[in-house]
């Protein structure tokens, strides 16, 4: 029974419409799949009751004859920053210790309305701050992969949606949410050989997802496969009264995109993405290669530009934090979470957030309170809202020549967790280089296995970006570098077969 | 004229974001933030005259408003649970009454 792990999820679903296995047990292979691989410590919290219940409910629908879900009766990982009715929720923080939300996010509803079944909070950087999964109050996560020339390096599988990407990756879920600032979603998914989609900001609701840059935050999905994306995506998006900013727009059946016809479809190469120094050269000859291959299935390949890609960054990193000092600003110790006494009411505060927040989170609190300072709001915060209106306006431009863009997902592959380039903040944020553009200007962009380093092994992801709600066109066009790319679309299984 | 990078500002962040910084992490934090907003200067090569801060990308939608009744309720309880501290359906906090 264990090889249902194996699985895609559109395989399951047909498995499970055929009525081969049911979700019971499709459930309880997950679950003794994440009993032996803890060693990857990609869940936070394993709930195999509630887990099962849900699966069984789900069986009775089906034997009934009763409405079914789009992923009906298919397990899923919930990244630890959804709030979950009744399921402890800390976005891996240990300001947030023993806290049991009394409500769901609408994209964790949204899956369980379509009847899949949650299998455990997922492994995160602490409030989604990192780009290695090393900033969680519960520790690194380990990726499953190795790098063929140093087999017992312990490799971080990207942030900050690591325990999800390891976990889907490793055949722990069938897919699982993540959640994309600057890349949480992208990274990951690139260093752990699977696909990640960060749909259109204002795509997925933001009610329950526990807030980080809320100018930059967005739900998306984490799969093995390009067709489970879009069932996923499918799954979880749409409008949503309770949050502001989404878009009260249909939501399509996106596996009608899955064509797999790109003839005529015009692919954008930007140059700047092409730096002579900070691009791994095997990433740059899987994203060579790739181009190549795409151009003979019939897509025509453009070099465009997009000249203010290196002031990404900066804006990103002025912007995001920023926003993080404003938004975790509630975390006192009065309503939820942990407290530490003091003499004063201000001192409790000061004690709570010292002893609760750890050394990243602190650091991007201290930065972002420092450029909203007098004397520092118009030259850095103005001037990033500024510069990011530029960012927008180029992809715009470029959006009248292609219709997508085609571009590395991270600079190099995954790296060991104490590689010293771990042990510097600057040099972190530089893995989110080919990320951050899209993310400031609220695109769609998904990352695609699309080959294996030469030198490693170990898998690279790239990115194809859209224009607002263009997920139709850049899963079509994901669909087909899966397609040419190779690589598998089976786990990795860690535990043994 | 912005306050200069030191001791001081970053005893000011201290309070304003209410994280105490041990005496001897001063120092550390006062080069970590030298060295952002040294790498973020770059910015000024930007020519951003008549450009409009940008808040948010989906700033072409209008806000929606929602209708003004109530939608839910009477979830006291379930509110207060996760507070640290609680008596009789209020959440403690220590006297700030002397």
């Amino acid at each position: 029974m264990t090889d249902l792990v194996e699985l895609t999820m559109a395989e399951a679903l047909e498995g499970l419409a055929k009525k081969e296995f049911t979700s019971v047990e499709l459930t309880q292979a997950h679950l003794d799949e994440m009993a032996k691989a803890r060693d990857l410590n990609a869940y936070v919290i394993e709930t195999p009751e509630l887990a099962l219940e849900r699966a069984k409910r789900s069986d009775n629908r089906r034997s009934k004859g009763e409405k079914l879900g789009l992923m009906e009766g298919i397990p899923v990982g919930m990244k630890d920053l959804y709030c979950t009715k009744g399921v402890r929720t800390t976005a891996c923080s240990h300001i947030l210790d023993g806290f049991v939300p009394p409500y769901e996010s609408t994209v964790s509803l949204n899956l369980e309305n379509q009847g899949s079944v949650m299998l455990g909070k997922t492994n995160m950087d602490e409030f989604a701050m990192g780009t290695a999964n090393l900033t969680s109050y519960y520790g690194a996560v380990r990726n499953p992969y190795k790098d063929k020339t140093n087999p017992n390096k312990f490799l971080i599988p990207g942030g900050s949606s690591g325990g999800s990407a390891a976990a889907v990756a490793a055949g722990l879920c069938m897919c699982a949410t993540g959640s994309d600032t600057g890349g949480s979603i992208r990274t990951p998914a690139s260093f752990c050989g699977i696909v990640g989609m960060k749909p259109t900001y204002g795509r997925c609701s933001r009610y329950g997802m526990i807030a980080f840059a809320s100018s930059l935050d967005q739900a998306g999905t984490m799969t093995r496969t390009v067709r489970d994306t879009a069932i996923m995506l499918e799954s979880m998006a749409g409008y949503d009264p309770k949050d502001s900013t989404v878009v009260n727009r249909p939501v399509p059946c996106y596996q009608k995109a899955l064509t797999g016809d790109i003839k005529g479809l015009k692919i954008g190469i930007p140059r700047e993405y092409n730096p002579d120094k900070g691009l791994n050269s095997d990433v740059r000859h899987v994203w060579e290669q790739t181009a190549e291959k795409l151009r003979q299935a019939g897509a025509e390949i453009v070099d465009i530009n997009l000249p203010s890609t290196q002031y990404a960054l900066p804006t990103y990193y002025l912007i995001a934090p920023a926003e993080a000092s404003s938004n975790l600003a509630r975390y006192d110790g009065v309503k939820y979470g942990l407290r530490v006494d003091g003499k004063s009411l201000d001192e409790m505060y000061t004690n709570t957030r010292t002893a609760g927040f750890g050394k990243e989170v602190k650091r991007r609190i201290m930065i972002g309170t420092c450029v909203l300072l007098e004397g520092y709001y118009e030259t850095c915060y103005l001037k990033a809202q500024k510069v990011r209106r530029l960012l927008c306006k180029e992809f715009d431009d470029a959006y009248k020549k292609v219709d997508v863009i085609l571009a590395p997902a991270a600079p190099e592959t995954a790296f060991g967790k104490d590689d010293d380039s771990t042990k510097d903040p600057l040099k972190m944020q530089l893995y989110d280089v080919f990320t951050v553009p899209s993310s400031l200007a609220g695109l769609p962009a998904i990352s695609v296995p699309a080959g294996y380093s030469e030198t490693t092994g170990l898998p690279i992801g790239l990115q194809v970006i859209g224009n607002k709600f263009c997920e139709e066109t850049i899963l079509r066009v994901a669909g087909v570098i899966e397609s040419v790319s190779g690589m598998s679309i089976r786990p990795l299984r860690v535990g043994g077969k | 004229m912005p306050m200069p990078i030191d001791k001081d500002m970053v005893k000011r962040l201290g309070i304003l974001s209410r994280l105490s910084i041990p005496e001897e992490n001063t120092e550390e934090m006062v080069t970590e933030i030298k060295k952002i907003i040294s790498w973020v200067d770059q910015l000024k090569d930007v020519n951003t005259d008549d450009v409009l801060p940008m808040n948010s990308v989906v700033e072409d939608m209008d806000l929606p408003e929602r209708k003004d009744e109530i939608t839910d309720g009477d979830i006291r309880d379930a509110v207060i649970k996760n507070a640290p501290d609680q008596m009789d359906g209020y959440f403690l906090v220590p006297k700030v009454v002397e």
